[in-house]
Parts: C-alpha cells; structure tokens; sequence
C-alpha cells in the first residue's frame, strides 16, 4: 500500500511541478488558490446531485466550480473597476463560504455519508483508498502527457501571449486548456494536502525551481523533482511520528526548498547577490585607492615614491575604516608595499592604476567628443563606470577615439 | 415569531460586531490592493493562535491581541522580504508565505494534541451558533455571551485606530508617494493595518472562521466600491451592506440547517452579484440612451 501512495505522490508532484511553473510564469499564482477553495462547494453538489460518493460525480462536480470560479474572476475584473486581488478574494471566499454551507446541511440531512467528503478539505494521504490512487495517477498522468504534447503553445503563452496572439495559435483555447489542467490537479492534490495547502503545491516548487535557471525546460524539471521528493519525504516524516499529517509536512519541505532557493542559488539567490555586491565594493574601494596614488605620483612626476594615509586623504575623501581595509586588501594582493607608515606602488599596483586613470579618461573624451558633454560634466559619470568597463570595451573606445593624448580637462592618458 | 428569540439577537449582534469591524478594514485593502495579503494572513494566524493558546489555555486574552498583531506583522515582513529583498515575484511570495504559516500551525497542532482543545477544523470554519452557550454573568440574572463583549470591545478597537489614523489611512491608500512626503510614515500606517486584519481574524475565528473572516472583509466592500468613489461613502455603504447580508444569512441557516457563517458569506455573495448584475445593466442602459441621443 506504502509503494502505491508513494507512486501517487510522485505522479501528483510531477503534474503540479509542471502546471504551477506555468501558472507561476504567467503571474497567475493565486488563481490556485481561488480554485482551490471553489472545488469543496462543487463536491458538495456533486454529492448531492448523484446521491453517492462515486468519485467521478465528485471531482466533476470539483472541476465544475472551479472553472465558474475562473470565469467570475475574470468577469468581475473585465466589467468593474475591482482589481485581480479583490476580485480573487471576493470569490474564494463566497466559494469556499457556500461550500461550507452545503457541507453542514449534507452533515445536518444525510448523517450516515458524510465521512468519506471531508477528506476533500484536508487531505487525507494516508487513508487513501486504490480506488482513489487510480483516480489520482490517472489524472496526473493525463496532465503530464497534455503538458509534453502541448509544451511549444504553453511556452508561448506564458512568456509573450501577445506574441502567441500574432502566430496565429488561438490563445484562449490553450488558456482554457492550461485552467483545465490546473483544475485537474488541484481536484486530485487537495485530497492529498488539503484545500488551503493546495496553493503551495502549485506555488511553491515553481518558485523554487525558478532561482536556478532561466530556461523554461529546465524550470519544469526543477518544479517537478522538487514537488516529488517533498512529496516523498512528507509522507515519510508523517509515518515516522505518531497522529503527524501529511499535507501540512509536503508543505513544510516544500517551503524547506523554497527558502533554501531564496537565500542559496548561485546567481538570483540572496547571498550570491551579497556577495557580488560586496566583491563590486572591493573592487571600486581598490581602484579609488589606487587611482590615488596615481593621482599624487603625476604630481610629482615619480610614481614609485611612498605616500602616507594623510596625503591620500588630502587628494581624496575615504571613510578611514574603508582607507585601512582598502590598505589591507591591496597589500595582500601585492598592489602595493608597506614602507613604515608609508605605502608604495609595486609595478603590478602602477599597471591597474594607470588602467584606472585611462579608463575613466578615456570615457570623459568619449562623453565630450561623442556625445558633445561639456567637459565639467563628464568627471561623476567617468567616476562611476571606470569601475565596469570591460577589456572589449576599452578596445572599443580606444579604437572609436583613436588613442587620444589628452582628456577634456588637458591631462595625459597613460597608456600601458 | 420563533425566529427572533433572544438567540437570535445575540448572534445577530455578535456577528455585526465581527462583521463591521472587517468591513471598514475591508475598503481599505480593497483601495490598497491587498485583499489577498488579508487572504494570507487569515491563514497565517493559525501558528500564532497556537502558541498563545498553549501559553494561556484560552482564546480572548491580552498575549492572544499581542501575539495575533505580532503574526499579522510577521506574515507582511515576510511576504515583502520574499518579495523584495528575496526577489520572488509578488503573488508568489503571498502563496508561499501563508502556506508555509498555516502548515506550521497545523503541525503544531497535531504535536501538542494532547494539551489543545483546538483544531484546524474549527480554525477554518467556527460556530457562531455556539455564541450564546457560553455566557458570563454581568449582573445579577443578566447572562451576556462571552464572544458579545470581546466582539464589542474589538469593534471599539479597530473603530477608533481607524478614526485616530483615519487620514494617514486615507492618503496611503489613494497617493503613497504623497503620504510619504508630508511625513506619515507608510510602514507604520501599513504594519497597523495588517495587525488589525490579523487581530480581527483572531478574535473572530473562534465564531466565524478565518476564511469566512476573509468574506466578510473583501465582499462587502467591494460591492461598496462598486456604488461609491467617496471613502466615507464606501465605508458607510459596506457597513450597511455587511448588516444586511448577515441577517439574511441568518435566516437562510435557519431554513436550511447549516452553518450560519457559511450561509452569511453566502448572501454576502449573492448580494454582490446582484449590485454587480444590475450596476452593469444600468451601465448599459446609460451608454444605450446616449447612443440613441447622439443619434
């Protein structure tokens, strides 16, 4: 039994994975939510319609409020002045509203049937029944299949529905298509998860899965293993201890990678972007320092000659503690010696600095020349993007402005 | 009439004491936008509730008002760390952020089972039928329900934090970038107003449920702004509307044996539908006759 709840998770993770990286890319995260509420009324009436608790009736009655909830979404956001946010909380909380009023009065009418819907509300993974497992992979595997035969449409759809628009594709049946599959998964998930955690199996792998890469194959394949072995280690977690549910732990493990994405991944992850922001400061505090001693050198014609903090200071204005770190950098990195309380330049130290000074010199004949700046306003800009001039680009500049002797203010550019 | 008992005027008056309350913070996170981040912290008190609960073995208590405005707080900072310093798009960091909340409520309920008369059941759904059952004596054979005088004192609350912020409120709500420049400080006028939705979905769960909070803060006032480009206009109007969809909701319950919060939400959305049908009919109607006396 373990081995097919397993299986059905797995399928379950693997569908919503793929849809929510859908409904995630198209900003349309918390229509999950809206339709994740309004299916428990439409079980409720399928309940009561077909008199009986025969899945079919159940998730057709589900997918049918579902769907009415979209559409009111949309009617009331295209016929008021009432934006996306109300509209969507308007209408899952009416829904779920009613649902809880049908619920009650099945529970008050028919008191012998009513144990079998309420799983429908909180998800009940570990007392699922084969016939519900063969429901579940079912529509998962329907929904994974619609996904790779309809991927080019849902690719364009999600990025540029404009674009999709002029290729001809008719975009409002792949969107219905894309609400279906939605409706589908969410119909079959909350009864593993629940109606309130259902947005997060849709939400959250994709949002995880969207810090590491920036291509949409790939984002899919994230999303899906991501929602799989949270799915996997819930149920797991909720065997291990006695009374544990499984939703609320699929959950906590998805929002585990979801953090973790957050802070972590290479590239759009929160300390990878601390980090560049602290290397681009060391950086700039290096070349500023630098610049400086060039700067008090072509003074006195010598470059090689040592310079205390004071007249560093004198020529440019530093935080001291920023001074003293800068100071520390540059000596371990070899740009500079310590001479008692005096710094020189090594030959290394003199190159990057002379790059330094040509680079923003370079640039302040560009804006005066090209771009007809008077010279009084280059300085700040100059002083900006010396800092991120990369070596094609000086080429570039070198060669548009054909090696010029002087900048606008009349001092040399040092050539290497 | 049998309907009228005094039950009735009990529940009825509890219920409009939750259900004002939510409606004049409804018309601002309707202007601001934010009915969704109400949606979320509806969900994200449950953790909140917990923990008070397990400090103070009850409901309506002083750590329960600190600690439902710490959650509303807590669950805002979150959504716009996710969302700003995290870089994950807005309605993304709403959904991750309350599921994440509420799935930590749920196991802390099951955790500390043993100690807590508490479910997510009753989290999501609450019984005001049960309001008059649990009364206190206030004067010698004058018996009030408990749920009566938190529920009046909450309304005093919210109702006079709206009255002294009113302004600051108001010009955050239609112009930031203005608010911002005279001076009023538009987290502090934001934070307030998420610790007063958390703080009224806390004190209101017990009766209505968190869910059905979220109905009576999002509809009435949206059926409001419908009719009305005034704030005082629209605050006035979803007041009467959430009155008036609450006594129909009572009486729908009655006819039907079911839960009265989910009958309110109920005609609450009925009501709507039907402003909304019948404002775009006479929309339709305007543009016709002007068509006709252009032509």
């Amino acid at each position: 039994m373990i081995i097919s709840i397993l299986i059905g998770i797995s399928l379950l993770g693997l569908a919503s994975g793929l849809v929510g990286s859908f409904t995630f890319l198209r900003k349309r995260a918390l229509i999950g939510d809206s339709i994740a509420h309004s299916v428990f009324p439409g079980v409720a009436i399928g309940f009561l319609v077909s008199q009986s608790k025969d899945p079919v009736y159940l998730i057709l009655g589900a997918c049918l409020t579902g769907f009415l909830s979209i559409v009111l979404v949309d009617v009331i956001v295209r016929k008021s002045k009432l934006k996306t946010d109300t509209a969507i909380a308007l209408v899952l909380s009416v829904f779920f509203g009613f649902g809880v009023l049908l619920f009650t009065y099945i529970q008050h009418a028919y008191q012998s049937v009513q144990t079998g819907l309420d799983k429908f509300l909180f998800g009940k993974a570990a007392s699922m029944l084969e016939s519900d497992l063969i429901w579940l992979g079912g529509i998962s595997v329907f929904v994974i299949l619609c996904v790779f035969l309809f991927y080019k449409e849902f690719l364009i759809l999600s990025f540029d529905r404009n674009y999709a628009k002029t290729t001809g594709i008719s975009v409002r049946k792949y969107e219905m298509l894309l609400s279906l599959l939605t409706i589908l998964v969410i119909v079959v998930g909350i009864q593993i998860v629940g109606i309130v955690l259902m947005a997060a199996l849709l939400v959250t792998p994709a949002s995880s899965a969207r810090f590491w890469t920036e291509r949409l194959r790939s984002m899919l394949i994230l999303s899906s293993i991501v929602a799989m072995v949270s799915g996997i280690a819930g149920v797991f977690i909720s065997l291990s201890m006695e009374k544990m549910p499984t939703g609320p732990w699929i959950v906590i493990c998805l929002s585990f990678f979801a953090i973790g994405s957050i802070l972590f991944a290479p590239k759009r992850g929160l300390l990878s972007r601390i980090l560049k922001r602290k290397r681009i400061q060391k950086q700039m505090l290096e070349d500023n320092i630098l610049k400086t001693f060039y700067h008090l050198g072509e003074k006195k014609v010598t470059f090689l000659e040592p310079h205390s903090r004071e007249e560093l200071l004198d020529r440019r204005y530093f935080k001291s503690d920023a001074l003293s770190k800068g100071l520390k950098f540059l000596i371990k990195e070899d740009f500079i010696i310590k001479n008692g309380k005096k710094y020189i330049l090594t030959d290394l130290g003199l190159k990057r600095s002379k790059r330094i000074v040509k680079l923003h010199r370079l640039w302040e004949m560009y804006l005066s020349t090209k771009l007809k700046l008077k010279g009084d306003h280059v300085h700040d800009d100059a002083d900006t993007i010396e800092h991120f001039i990369t070596e094609e680009l000086e080429a570039e500049l070198e060669r548009i402005l054909d090696y010029p002797e002087e900048d606008p203010h009349q001092t040399k550019i040092p050539y290497a | 009439m049998e309907l009228f008992n005094s039950n009735f005027w009990w529940i009825f008056s509890t219920a409009i004491f939750i259900a004002v309350p939510s409606a004049l913070l409804g018309c601002f996170l309707v202007l601001r936008k934010m009915a969704m981040i109400g949606d979320a912290i509806s969900h994200a008190v449950l953790p909140g509730i917990v923990v008070a609960y397990l400090m103070t073995n009850s409901y309506n208590s002083f750590p329960m008002l600190i600690a439902s405005a710490l959650v509303g707080v807590l669950c805002t900072f979150l959504i716009e760390s996710f969302n700003k310093i995290g870089r994950l798009q807005e309605d993304a960091s709403i959904g991750v952020t309350y599921t994440w909340l509420f799935a930590i409520g749920v196991v802390m309920i099951s955790f500390f089972n043993d100690n807590l008369d508490l479910d997510q059941d009753c989290v999501l759904f609450g019984e005001i039928a049960y309001v008059p059952l649990d009364s206190i004596e206030l004067m010698q054979d004058l018996f009030v329900p408990k749920a009566f005088l938190t529920g009046f004192a909450m309304m005093t609350i919210v109702v006079m934090v709206i009255l002294f912020f009113y302004n600051g409120f108001k010009i955050t709500s239609f112009d930031p970038l203005y608010a911002a420049s005279i001076g009023i400080s538009l987290g502090l006028i934001n934070y307030t107003l998420m610790s007063l939705v958390s703080f009224v979905t806390v004190f209101s769960f017990e009766s209505v449920g968190a869910i059905l909070v979220l109905a009576f803060m999002v509809v009435p006032p949206a059926t409001a702004y419908l009719l009305s480009n005034d704030l005082k206009k629209m605050m006035f109007l979803s007041c009467l509307f959430s009155i008036h969809g609450v006594f129909w909701g009572y009486i729908l319950s009655v006819e039907l044996n079911s839960s009265i919060a989910g009958a309110m939400a109920t005609t609450l959305g009925i009501q709507f539908f039907l402003v909304f049908t019948l404002n775009i009919l006479v929309k339709n109607k305007k543009r016709n006759t002007a068509k006709y006396q252009v032509s």
